[in-house]
């Protein structure tokens, strides 16, 4: 996989490109701009951008007095402040209230690293799922950023998204195709399908080519929209192949992992199913990738994780 | 419209007030009764809003931040026509519109409100809009005075004056009770003015019951050219009715049928009083 740009600078470089032709369209900063990769935009368009200071409650409350006008908002802020300080007023001012705000998660899941669990967001899936009115997006890679940034903008409702600040590989070639609500099916497999989202997609992709070198047949989909949920692909999945593997940059809990098998149970589909994600446990500390390693979220680890859940499938 | 005219709507309103909360027997009886004023000459003497300007992008705009009172804004607004004051019958009914705090569900209610802190930012992003757009239109905001603990009250009011929003008019409804008692005794507010200046705001008082006082204080927006502005309207919380002024448990108390009697005989006597008088 050829590596792209950060997800983050993608969506810099969409918003620039919006902009050239809206001038409604309008970022809102907490102190982040910088954080945000848009410096670039706020030199381009200084009556584009505004900036309320490290105040994230403030920054929700102002993005969505500004949407009720007309005005196309993007409140970019990291996400690990973003979904929690600001929680009441994301579900209160932009989701209830449905005001066409895009709330922009920035380095989120476990993107900073060592800075510890005050700068991640691994609770960010459940909450905003929980939340009547808001789609929930996590592109993997770049293509998919650009589309969920161009797809939030065109939609005109409540939007939230994230990503994180790495450069990621590229996973789509010319011809892709991008549909808020639809997963995308990278490949199909008889043995395995990993189910994962946003940044782990690609770690999915290379346990995938791992487990093809040692014969098995594996499947990849990436769920770039967790909010509505493609129920349908995760369903074929499952009735197609010998077991699933959830991954997520989030807390097992409340995330991709139970949407999936809250879907399976639902609709009577039984599979051999792990959900792999962040434990409930104080996060190791370490770089985005070291947490990443430490918690099976990589070729080996999520390889490994195929191995023993197949074994148990065959038992079965 | 005239002192007198607007003084009976004021009884009016008043009276709408109890008769819904009686009805629906829900509400926040204490609140409505002092913030009823305020609304009554924002609606029928300020603001350019009607149910014929509300989708018009120069109308002004109020956000409604202390949620709560949504029976004083039920009660003007369908007064100005946006409903029929007969759907007020269902508030706080199984599968009314109508529920306990303001919702865009309601015809002139413009953003969702009642955790309290919120209305603040709203009406800044609202402001910086039309400021942005050079709308001549301007935004208001009613907060409680109760609601001041909330910090992101202040984080608005830093904005509000960073970005000399002069098209913005906050008004303070201190009534100077909230639900567990005295403000000054919860958590001390005061000195709130001083508080409000050194934020940036252009502030001035006003008897916030005393219509010819209402009316005189906003014809003077905006105070200074270039800074957000500051109503710090003072109020009695249940004022109008002998028995629910100054008392606490009116917060959200609702009236028996022989208190609601009682409180529209009050009210007859006092809209005779305003004829007397003119």
């Amino acid at each position: 996989m050829e590596t792209g740009k950060a997800n983050l600078e993608v969506m810099a470089d969409t918003l620039m490109a919006l902009a050239e032709h809206d001038r409604d369209l309008l970022v809102v900063t907490s102190d982040s701009r910088g954080s945000g990769k848009l410096v670039p935009f706020a030199n381009a368009f200084p009556d584009q951008v505004v900036e309320v200071g490290i105040a994230e409650q403030n920054l929700v409350g102002i993005a969505a007095g500004l949407a009720s006008t007309g005005k196309k908002v993007f409140a970019v802020s990291p996400a690990c402040f973003l979904t929690a300080r600001s929680l009441e007023q994301i579900k209160n001012d932009v989701a209830y209230s449905d005001q066409p705000v895009t709330v922009v998660g920035i380095s989120a899941g476990v993107s900073y690293g060592s800075l510890g669990t005050t700068h991640h967001s691994l609770h960010d899936y459940a909450v905003m799922r929980t939340i009547n009115n808001i789609d929930v997006l996590a592109p993997a890679d770049n293509f998919e950023t650009a589309e969920a940034i161009k797809a939030a903008y065109t939609l005109r409702r409540p939007v939230y998204v994230r990503f994180g600040k790495q450069a990621m590989p590229h996973l789509y070639g010319p011809g892709a195709t991008f549909e808020v609500g639809k997963a995308n099916v990278l490949s199909q497999g008889a043995d395995v399908t990993f189910v994962a989202t946003g940044e782990t997609v690609p770690r999915a992709v290379q346990a995938a080519a791992v487990l093809e070198g040692e014969g098995l047949s594996c499947g990849v989909i990436s769920v770039h929209t967790l909010k509505p949920f493609d129920a349908e692909a995760v369903l074929d999945a499952a009735e197609n192949t010998r077991a699933l593997i959830t991954v997520e940059e989030h807390s097992i809990f409340g995330g991709l992992g139970e949407a999936c098998a809250s879907a399976l149970m639902q609709s009577g589909v039984r599979v051999p199913f792990k959900i792999v994600g962040l434990p409930d446990d104080h996060t190791v500390t370490g770089s985005q990738n070291e947490i990443f390693t430490h918690y099976g979220i990589s070729a080996d680890g999520l390889a490994n994780t195929a191995r023993q859940l197949l074994q148990v499938g065959i038992t079965a | 419209m005239s002192i007198q005219e607007l003084q009976r709507k004021s009884v009016e309103y008043r009276k709408t007030i109890l008769k819904i909360i009686h009805h629906a027997h829900a509400g926040h009886t204490g609140g409505s009764l002092s913030c009823i004023d305020i609304l009554n000459v924002l609606y029928n003497h300020v603001m350019n809003v009607s149910p014929d300007t509300f989708s018009d992008p120069n109308h002004d705009r109020y956000v409604q931040s202390k949620g709560h009172s949504v029976e004083a804004l039920y009660t003007v607004l369908a007064d100005k026509g946006f409903f029929p004051v007969e759907d007020l019958d269902t508030m706080e009914q199984y599968g009314s519109h109508y529920t306990g705090h303001p919702t865009r569900d309601i015809p002139g209610i413009e953003q969702n409100t009642g955790a309290l802190g919120h209305g603040l930012s709203v009406a800044v992003g609202m402001a910086l809009a039309a400021k942005m757009d050079g709308r001549p239109c301007r935004v208001f905001t009613l907060l409680g005075d109760g609601e001041l603990t909330e910090g992101s009250s202040w984080e608005a009011s830093m904005t509000a004056a960073h970005y000399k929003l002069d098209n913005l008019v906050v008004i303070i409804d201190r009534n100077k009770l909230q639900i567990t008692g005295p403000t000054e005794t919860v958590v001390a507010l005061e000195p709130l003015a001083d508080k409000f200046a050194a934020f940036g705001y252009a502030v001035q008082q006003c008897d916030g019951n005393d219509i010819a006082a209402l009316v005189e204080t906003f014809d003077r927006v905006p105070f200074e050219p270039g800074k957000p502005n500051l109503i710090l309207a003072n109020t009695v919380k249940g004022k109008g009715i002998s028995f629910t002024e100054n008392v606490v448990a009116w917060h959200h108390k609702v009236p028996t049928d022989d208190e609601l009697s009682r409180a529209m005989a009050e009210l007859d006597r006092a809209a005779a009083e305003i004829e007397v008088i003119a």
